[in-house]
């Protein structure tokens, strides 16, 4: 009987033969926590006992929550960081570097490892073809520790997905669709498949979009194949030699398999509160929005940013409408000032803030205003998310964003293309 | 033998209607941060929850981040216990680490101010209100493990490895 990405993944990390259902304890090849879950972990940690770091070359300390730090109390958790890093010889990423799950992707995960962060997106390294799944602060700690965890290896939904995507949609309209029509727990504890032509064509920017929202259906991994596009974009960032092809079994066993016609898509969009309450974003038309935010773990890297700047060039914004942008990583940030979209999104009336997470998690750089409405490109729109629980979060594409901002009101982006 | 009173929250709740991000300022400051526990479900939750009782969820409950300063908010509220009907993933291996249990019932059957009395060993949730008696879902082996010894940083002091 075959294996499925994960049963492969984990039979390879556990030493044994990993099936559906089965407990393991698996070699952890990257552990990773970031400012807001990063703190608790270090002190669990201290506590613990555990001594030295199994793998202090494979330990990272992200600061990109707040970044950088916005009051005293989150200045003095970086402290807290930075000490540790010193202390132990784990590896520091500092603020203005990116957001984890950007920099986790072009410099750490590889096809084949098991990684786990204190991130619930830390799915996204399955777009390499990676194990990674988010956890809390206690089972990053262990993972620290001992260099192993626990897990159950999941079932696995196969996402079959065929035909061209039209003009104006990604794969982010994609992943929310699917999002749509399994439901916000339709995946609890599973783990997601993408196959089909449109995948094996798919960027990495595309499939990193889509792995990223897998936690979004509740999964616990979101998982890719390692290809050529893969082996393509390790070479791109250096390490080539990071690369394994890495395949599902063709008579591997799946609890269920998904069918989506990418062609008949539409630019999608996620409405208040839930991430699976989506609708076309045509049917929204006529819907104002105060702020829009283009960046994120989800789409804030060059592709998404080219895309969004390909349609904001040489317009402006509407003027009710606060256009935020914020690239995922310092890398991402010199490409997009090197391609001349940064100059596009600042001429078009743009705010540009430092590579991180930005407004997603409601904790500085455009927190919402009672009753106001934001489009934004990232991954949750639950309640309070941004800041304010009297607020209304939307969730779309980066061509959607771009054709909001200069709309003011959410817009189906092949309007203006 | 739990007993308590029952909170009851809707479906949904997520890890940012029990603790938000605005208040990631906290986490360093527990007692400060546990004052805004599940503010934005319930604002008044609190100043009424008293020790022992229970927050009685819907379906995916905990969905979202992979805070675990959620589950301990509510751990450090005095909440004996969560019951779901479901439960999102990271939020119940988080909340089993912290020692705080997270049984699977039907909920609907429970009313908010309901008098409970949880067994965990045989498994039960009796509803002192209605009369009316639940059985739970097994917690997983693994899990129960971690949970007997208070949660996993104690397990590993105790084993200094995984003996699952």
């Amino acid at each position: 009987m075959g294996k499925t990405l994960a049963e492969k993944i984990l039979s390879d990390k556990s030493g044994g033969d990993a099936k559906a259902g089965d407990i393991v304890i698996a070699e952890v090849d990257l552990a990773f926590v970031q400012d807001t879950t990063g703190p608790l972990t270090v002190r669990l940690y201290r506590s613990s006992g555990m001594g030295k770091l199994a793998n202090a070359k494979r330990t990272v300390l992200f600061i990109d929550h707040a970044a950088p730090s916005p009051n005293v109390n989150l200045s003095n958790d970086h402290i807290l960081l930075r000490d540790f890093s010193r202390q132990s010889g784990c590896i520091l990423s500092e603020a203005g570097d990116g957001v984890c799950h950007q920099i986790v992707a072009e410099a750490y995960a590889r096809p084949g490892d098991v990684v786990v962060g204190a991130d619930s997106h830390t799915v996204t390294a399955g777009g390499l073809g990676a194990f990674a799944t988010g956890m809390g602060s206690s089972d990053v700690a262990v993972a620290f520790g001992l260099g192993r965890t626990w897990l159950r290896v999941p079932e696995t939904f196969k996402i079959e997905v065929t035909g061209d995507l039209q003009k104006g949609i990604s794969a982010k309209d994609l992943i929310l669709h699917l999002i749509g029509q399994i439901g916000a727990d339709g995946a609890t504890y599973k783990a997601l498949e993408f196959h089909g032509d449109t995948i094996e064509k798919m960027s990495m920017a595309g499939r990193f979009t889509i792995a990223n929202m897998a936690v979004e259906a509740g999964a616990k991994a979101g998982l890719f194949a390692s290809d050529e596009v893969t082996h393509e974009y390790l070479k791109a960032e250096g390490r080539g030699n990071d690369f394994k092809a890495l395949a599902a079994d063709a008579d591997a066993v799946y609890e269920k398999v998904n069918k989506i016609n990418a062609a008949e898509l539409e630019p999608t969009v996620s409405k208040p509160h839930t991430v699976d309450n989506t609708a076309s974003a045509k049917d929204l038309k006529g819907t104002k929005i105060q702020q829009v935010v283009i960046g994120t773990c989800t789409n804030g890297r060059l592709e998404d940013l080219a895309t969004a700047a390909g349609i904001i060039k040489g317009k402006k914004r509407n003027p009710s409408v606060r256009l935020i942008v914020a690239p995922a990583s310092r890398r991402v940030l010199l490409d997009a000032i090197e391609a001349g979209y940064i100059r596009d999104f600042v001429e078009a009336g743009a705010i540009i803030l430092p590579p991180g997470c930005g407004p997603c998690l409601g904790l500085h750089q455009g927190a919402l205003g009672d009753g106001e409405s934001c489009l934004s490109t990232a991954n949750r729109n639950f309640e309070g998310r941004m800041g304010n629980p009297r607020s209304f979060i939307y969730l779309g594409s980066p061509a959607t964003a771009a054709a909001s901002a200069l709309t003011g009101e959410i817009t189906d982006p092949r309007e203006v293309l | 033998m739990l007993k308590g009173k029952a909170h009851k929250f809707r479906d949904g709740i997520s890890t940012d209607h029990i603790i938000p991000g605005r208040y990631a300022h906290l986490r360093s400051n527990l007692p400060e941060l546990a004052r805004h526990v599940l503010e934005d479900a319930d604002p008044n939750f609190a100043t009424k929850v008293k020790h022992g009782d229970f927050v009685v969820g819907g379906s995916n409950f905990g969905l979202g981040s992979s805070r675990e300063h959620a589950p301990l908010v509510i751990k450090m509220a005095g909440v004996s216990a969560i019951l779901a009907k479901s439960v999102a993933r990271i939020f119940f291996r988080n909340a089993i680490n912290l020692g705080l249990p997270v049984l699977i019932c039907d909920t609907d059957k429970i009313n908010d101010g309901d008098e409970l009395e949880v067994d965990l060993a045989a498994g039960t949730v009796k509803d002192l209100t209605n009369g009316s008696t639940l059985t739970f879902g097994k917690i997983p082996d693994v899990m129960l493990k971690i949970l007997n010894e208070g949660g996993l940083i104690p397990y590993i002091q105790k084993h200094g490895d995984f003996r699952l």
